[in-house]
């Protein structure tokens, strides 16, 4: 008997990913069925994937859990507010609210053995006072105060709260950079789409990617393996913001830092471009992460360090205006 | 330069040598001065063979431009100086060839592409190839090519001179500036150049994880080295102290109001150890734009235990200076007195990490902001540690902020092994307590000492 998985947000456009390959794995990684959730429908194909056009931030999660006897659940719907789906007031109740529907869900469930939470790398905040690469065990200096940032860390608070109440249940918490793929939504991934890149004048933040492939596997590999635990999840290696762009061939915008969020959409909403509003803070310190429990604990390797993940994106991009300067074109 | 001119060819024996005509020396302008002269001497030689049909033009074109001004000082000064130049490397390369006549039979051997050159148009004028055995020979040669092929082009175009400007000469003069600066194989250099600095400027250079530029951290080094040599007059002492390999652990005193002895410490170990300084700076460094961004280039990150670990345990020198801000802001009255070593942090790091301490000290960055007085109010209000005051600061505006350039010694102290420890040893607090002593201790006598043998802190 193989496993039944549980798929949340599945309408985003990583976990619509995850659940199609989740599904094509299928019975020779032991897994039976793939239901996806969410209260969009999906935009792409879901393949094999058996879709539950539902809202976790109401009960109903807990009767979409027993109907279809899962044992699985990966919660991929902690997502930052962006421009495109609607406000953050909405993007707060998915990410909060529905985290402790789905987990009281669980708790009352006797089938679920497992939970996979798709947390982020932004639990970690951004600041000065931030070391250069986060372990699991440390916890954010700065930085989580709003936005989704802040979601996440509640979302993970309630994960924990969970993992005591139920201890039988084996929890894998990942928390990953951001993926970036010219497929997948991503607030860097808008904001590098931009023409011009507003930047904070006087920062250059160190920036990590993951790639669509690594964040896959990964995420196969915590439901059909048992990995207990949290996990970072990045691209080994960093790039600056201006590396970025200058190999992009995107001019940047430095802006001061005051009042940096609201110049930087200006900036952007006027070239018919879009920024997420909580991308600011990262784009002012930066955020690296040590990957040495995913590959030492987790047994993963990333196939593609954070620096191939941008020069595959960057293929698929058409080149900026000051390409020409620069060797790529 | 004209005087180079007359030398070539005219004062040597006949044959390859130009001046001693020993075969030694014939020999060695064979294997020395065969790569730089051939190309630009070629064109000339080319020219020359095309100069019949391009002189004529050129005469015709020459007085009509400059007709109007003709009688004027400008364009007269510079056909007036230009032709001579011409003429020269001609009459010396005629010579040089008549010389060359007899070349097969002194030198014996020749080289593969003679028997190529007595078929050039001219035959003589090619054979400028044998003289340029010395570096004036080859800036000659190429100035003269340079001057000759700027000639060709704009005889071929049939633009006309601009009145008042010698474009020939610029063009020498440029290709002679770039000789004399960058050496004989100036177009390679300048190539290496352009190429480094197209490649920063489309990213394509590496950043470790903790956001250090290897390479603009060269170019940071070798900018500083002036204000380091010769305004601050830095010495090094125990420059053998320095590891030349795996990770260390360097503990300084912190003084001087700016953190230049941050800056100083990380040009003494780059150049007199050969190895890069991690600094590890306090958060406020981060928090400040521009120089937290360069801060981070240049190597620096964050004081605090991940960071500090993580660059032993790589093999890195990583440098603390524990005083923090109590050291940097103390009034300038209480300079060379330690403060207090923070709480023994950097102790457990190198334990940890089981590398060697350091001790470091530095004499000279106090006198460089004599801080005189603070206004803590204003400076809580901006967020600051302190605002100072030195004897120049407000008052003279930026011209204060030059620092006074006081003599600098810094002494990096017998390594303080910690290998003798287990790792354990680093949550024993006494332990710590003790070793923070022995390296306060040690830096402070020595300080002491480096005062009475640096003796005037500015003369």
């Amino acid at each position: 008997m193989g496993r039944v998985v549980l798929v949340t947000g599945v309408s985003g456009t990583l976990a619509s990913r995850v659940s199609r390959h989740l599904a094509e794995l299928g019975a020779s990684a032991g897994i039976d069925r793939v239901v996806g959730i969410d209260l969009r429908p999906p935009v792409g194909d879901l393949g094999g994937v058996k879709f539950v056009r539902a809202d976790i931030r109401t009960p109903v999660v807990a009767k979409v859990i027993a109907v279809e006897d899962v044992d699985t659940v990966v919660h991929l719907d902690l997502a930052p507010a962006s421009h495109r789906f609607g406000g953050g007031g909405g993007v707060k109740e998915r990410n909060v609210i529905g985290t402790m529907q789905l987990l009281a869900a669980c708790q009352r469930s006797a089938t679920v053995a497992k939970l996979v939470v798709g947390s982020s790398a932004a639990v970690y905040g951004s600041s000065s006072r931030d070391p250069a690469l986060f372990r699991e065990s440390d916890s954010a200096r700065g930085g989580v105060r709003t936005g989704f940032p802040k979601d996440v860390v509640e979302a993970e608070s309630y994960v924990r709260g969970f993992s005591r109440r139920r201890p039988d249940i084996l929890i894998t918490t990942l928390r990953a950079a951001q993926t970036l793929h010219p497929q997948i939504e991503s607030p860097l991934h808008s904001y590098l789409r931009n023409p011009l890149l507003p930047s904070v004048l006087g920062f250059d933040p160190r920036l990590q990617f993951l790639s669509l492939h690594d964040a896959l596997n990964i995420i196969a590999e915590a439901v059909t393996k048992d990995r207990p635990g949290t996990f970072n999840a990045a691209g080994p290696g960093v790039l600056l913001l201006s590396q970025i762009a200058r190999r992009l061939g995107k001019p940047t915008v430095p802006l001061p830092a005051i009042g940096f969020g609201a110049a930087a959409a200006r900036v952007v909403r006027s070239m018919g471009g879009e920024i997420s509003p909580d991308l600011h803070r990262l784009l002012m310190h930066g955020r690296a992460v040590d990957i040495a429990a995913l590959r030492d604990i987790f047994g993963y390797e990333p196939t593609a360090t954070t620096e191939e993940v941008f020069e595959e994106f960057r293929a698929a991009q058409r080149p900026g205006v000051l390409a020409r300067l620069g060797g790529h074109g | 330069m004209n005087d180079e001119r007359r030398t070539i060819g005219t004062d040597g024996a006949a044959g390859r040598g130009t001046r001693g005509g020993s075969p030694s020396s014939g020999a060695r302008s064979l294997a020395g001065g065969k790569a730089t002269p051939r190309k630009p001497v070629r064109k000339a030689a080319a020219s020359s063979t095309s100069e019949g049909s391009a002189k004529a033009p050129r005469k015709t074109a020459a007085p009509g431009s400059a007709g109007a001004a003709k009688p004027g000082t400008g364009p007269s000064a510079t056909s007036g100086s230009t032709p001579p130049a011409r003429e020269k490397p001609r009459k010396s390369a005629s010579r040089t060839g008549a010389g060359r006549a007899k070349a097969p039979t002194s030198a014996g051997s020749g080289s593969t592409s003679r028997p190529r050159r007595p078929s050039a148009a001219a035959g003589a004028d090619a054979a400028p190839h044998l003289r340029a055995v010395t570096e004036e020979d080859a800036a000659a040669a190429a100035a003269a090519a340079a001057e000759e092929a700027a000639r060709e082009t704009r005889t071929a175009s049939g633009r006309a001179t601009l009145p008042g400007l010698p474009v020939e000469e610029v063009l020498v003069a440029v290709v002679q500036a770039a000789q004399r600066i960058l050496g004989s194989d100036w177009e390679h250099r300048l190539a290496v150049a352009v190429a480094a600095l197209r490649k920063r400027l489309s990213g394509d250079f590496e950043v470790d994880e903790f956001g250090f530029d290897p390479q603009l951290a060269e170019v940071l080094t070798a900018a500083f080295e002036p204000i380091a040599e010769k305004w601050f007059r830095l010495e090094v002492r125990g420059a053998e102290n320095i590891p030349s390999e795996g990770g260390a652990l360097l503990v300084a005193n912190h003084s001087g109001t700016v953190p230049v002895d941050g800056l100083m410490t990380g040009y003494a170990v780059k150049r007199h150890g050969g190895r890069d300084l991690r600094p590890l700076g306090a958060d406020l460094v981060f928090a400040l734009p521009f120089v937290g961004q360069v801060a981070r280039r240049a190597g620096a990150t964050l004081a605090c235990t991940q960071d500090a670990e993580r660059l032993l345990a790589s093999g890195e020198i990583a440098g603390v200076w524990p005083e923090g801000f109590k050291g940097i802001g103390k009034p300038f009255a209480e300079r060379y007195k330690l403060q207090r070593f923070g709480r023994g942090g950097f102790v457990s790091s190198a334990l940890r990490a089981q590398v060697p301490i350091v001790p470091v000290s530095i004499v000279g960055a106090e006198e460089i902001y004599p801080l005189v007085g603070n206004v803590p109010s204003l400076a809580r209000l901006l967020g600051l540690p302190y605002l100072p005051i030195t004897p120049f600061f407000p008052l003279l505006g930026p011209l204060g902020m030059i620092p006074l350039p006081s003599k600098w010694i810094i002494e990096f102290g017998e390594p303080i092994r910690t290998d003798a420890y287990e790792p354990d040893a680093a949550d024993d607090p006494m332990l710590l307590f003790n070793v923070t002593d022995q390296v306060r201790e040690t830096i402070q006598q020595t300080l002491y000492q480096l005062l009475v043998e640096r003796g005037n802190a500015f003369f």
